[in-house]
């Protein structure tokens, strides 16, 4: 086996130009796949952390029918706290679940007494939301970091066009779930930076300043967002809580609740989606320029060297042996670009993160984008390479080896 | 027993729609540790007979035993096999493999063919360099050195995997004559010790004269046989 490497990477040293064109040629495809893989990849999981942890949570429950009206955040599809009851006790029995939180959601008017315009709010505990969803704390662009009762903290684009600023009091004014109308004063505590998906643009206050607003004796809930330990496991913690929560039906039968995670509630999903596909016809493209380039040289080598090839056969090697000298060649070749691109890709990511490139993502401003190259990216991306340099090279060995040596000798 | 049984052999090509008769119906017996010679003018069939005996093609018609092996009925895999426990090759062209120096080309045929141990193989080897008188060249590569040395090595080549036949088709047609007669009387030396067959071709009257068995080949046909030291018949 030794001697089949020995014999390979000398032959590829006998034509330095050419194997080093070959090699040069998987190494830029290498490079080009794993710095797209990893901008995109990082892209992806910065946008999904920003989407999941200062908004959403990784996943939400409702009462069942209410994310498909969740636009009218409609008050007559809140859980009633008999209800919320059994879900917590659900919630806090799921060892995969790291932090929840209920929230009221409604809709409402919003004045700082000269101006009146829409909003939507969320009633939250704030403790407990800034536990499920860490990053909220990281859009308040001004103000304090905190929520109290009597607080609200509303989006920048409407303070910005109702022109409040931090420490000024507002009025909010909401209709309650039988049609009649209620009105209480808050003191703006914060501003929020948008976020990109449903409920970026929405104020935050006191979940019991909320149920105060909305006339209800004990706080309802329109939305429980979670936060599990291993985000990874996001698929089987969904179905684990789907199949507890299915047993709570009520008088008709109907299930109760419903569970979503992230990816059903936020359109950036689909982009996610899509730089999935288009990282997958990268790779596809650099399995095209491996296959060419490693069968058109073995092509060659073996065109070159048929009376070689003569007279090792003549002199008793084996089919299979000459068949595995020539793949042996090929494989060396693809570990040879594969390697070079390693390290000249990883050197690309890295000099990216020095340099620290920063994007816009709609209302996101300035942010900076951190590239991460998993190990595994680069095995895969590596066994790809010489995976597809080996079954190029096949056919040209399987040539090689099916010679006549009398013929091959013969061979000028 | 005979090292070559030929028996009637013939072989044709089909050239479009002609048939060559190459051979027409050969035959003869070589002994063990002979040294013969078979010489003809061109197209008179040398280098067809040597490739049958080489187990590189197979007749058309009849028998031929190499080393008590009937070759017409190994298969592709087999026939490598037999010439690489059984035989080695001298080429006209030296056929080294440029990638390997003087010792690694002589020590392939005990890597890739057989399996040879390490502590034997470079025994061997290292007797052979001394023997074809290259030892101080071993680790120079083919195209450093000269044809004669080349066609020693690929003596030595022939020789390491201590074979019962050593096939030679011209060896000497790319040398000078003296250098000729060098390779030609390195093989008599190699088979005074070795007692191993030396079978080559060659239409170089005065290198015949070296070999103590002569095949005289005309048209396909063996036309005279004339054996050195007693026999000669026809
Ligand atoms: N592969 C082949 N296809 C067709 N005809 C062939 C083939 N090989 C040899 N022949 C023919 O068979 C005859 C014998 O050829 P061979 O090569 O054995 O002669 P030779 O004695 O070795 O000649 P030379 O001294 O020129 O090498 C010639 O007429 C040649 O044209
Ligand atoms: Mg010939």
């Amino acid at each position: 086996m030794n001697n089949l490497f020995k014999i390979a990477v000398r032959n590829l040293l006998r034509y330095k130009r050419r194997t080093l064109l070959t090699a040069s040629l998987i190494t830029i495809g290498v490079v080009f796949v794993l710095v797209f893989t990893s901008v995109t990849g990082s892209f992806k999981a910065m946008m999904i952390g920003q989407i999941t942890d200062s908004m959403l949570g990784h996943l939400q429950v409702h009462r069942k029918g209410y994310v498909a009206s969740i636009d009218n955040l409609p008050l007559n599809l809140n859980i009633k706290p008999k209800a919320y009851q059994k879900l917590t006790e659900a919630l806090k029995a799921a060892p995969e679940i790291a932090a929840f939180s209920p929230r009221l959601k409604f809709g409402g008017m919003f004045s700082n007494f000269t101006e009146t315009t829409n909003i939507r709010l969320n009633g939250i505990y704030p403790d407990r939301e800034f536990q499920t969803v860490p990053l909220l704390t990281s859009r308040i662009s001004d103000g304090k970091k905190t929520l109290s009762r009597g607080e609200i903290m509303i989006p920048t684009l409407l303070a910005k066009g109702l022109k409040i600023k931090v420490g000024d009091t507002v009025v909010v004014v909401a209709t309650n779930v039988d049609g009649s109308v209620n009105g209480k004063q808050f003191v703006v505590s914060g501003i929020l930076e948008s976020a990109t998906g449903p409920g970026g643009r929405d104020g935050y206050l006191h979940i019991e300043d909320a149920a105060e607003v909305l006339r209800m004796p004990e706080a309802e809930i329109s939305e429980v967002a979670v936060r599990l330990k291993d985000f990874s496991r996001l698929p089987a913690a969904v179905r684990h809580l789907e199949g507890q929560l299915a047993g709570e039906v009520n008088k008709e039968g109907h299930p109760i609740f419903e569970v979503h995670s992230w990816e059903q509630l936020s359109p950036f999903f689909n982009i996610a989606r899509m730089i999935d596909v288009m990282t997958f016809f990268i790779k596809i493209m650099l399995i095209a320029i491996v296959l060419i380039s490693i069968m058109n040289v073995m092509i060659m080598a073996v065109y070159e060297r048929i009376r070689e090839i003569g007279t090792i056969a003549a002199i008793g090697t084996l089919p299979g042996r000459i068949l595995s000298m020539f793949v042996i060649e090929g494989f060396c070749l693809g570990v040879l670009g594969a390697i070079i691109g390693d390290i000249v890709g990883s050197a690309i990511v890295l000099i990216i993160n020095v340099i620290g490139i920063r994007f816009d993502f709609a209302q996101q401003k300035g942010l900076l984008l951190t590239t991460t190259l998993a190990p595994s990216d680069l095995l895969v991306i590596s066994a790809i390479v010489i995976v597809v340099a080996v079954l190029a090279s096949l056919q040209p060995a399987f040539k090689a080896s099916r010679m006549e040596p009398i013929a091959a000798l013969r061979h000028v | 027993m005979a090292l070559i049984i030929a028996d009637n052999i013939r072989k044709d090509y089909q050239v479009g729609d002609v048939v060559v008769h190459a051979l027409q119906g050969v035959g003869f017996e070589i002994e063990p540790a002979s040294f013969v010679s078979f010489v003809g003018p061109s197209g008179s069939g040398k280098t067809t007979l040597l490739n049958l005996i080489g187990c590189l093609d197979k007749p058309t018609a009849g028998t031929l035993t190499v080393a008590d092996t009937d070759i017409a009925r190994l298969d592709r895999k087999e026939s490598a096999a037999f010439r690489g426990s059984h035989l080695g090759f001298i080429f006209q062209d030296f056929n080294l493999l440029p990638v390997l120096t003087v010792y690694e080309n002589i020590e392939y045929p005990l890597l890739m063919v057989q399996n040879v141990p390490p502590a034997e193989r470079k025994e061997r080897i290292e007797r052979l360099l001394d023997a074809v008188g290259m030892a101080d060249q071993r680790d120079k590569y083919p195209d450093q050195i000269s044809g004669g040395q080349k066609q020693r090595v690929a003596i030595a080549r022939a020789l390491v995997t201590h074979p019962a036949l050593v096939l030679a088709d011209e060896p000497t047609a790319n040398l000078d004559s003296q250098t000729a007669y060098a390779v030609i009387n390195l093989m008599k030396r190699m088979r005074d010790e070795l007692a191993t067959t030396f079978i080559f071709s060659t239409h170089d009257q005065k290198i015949v004269g070296e070999a103590e068995g002569i095949f005289r080949l005309e048209d396909g046909s063996i036309v005279a046989k004339e054996m050195k030291g007693g026999a000669s018949h026809e």
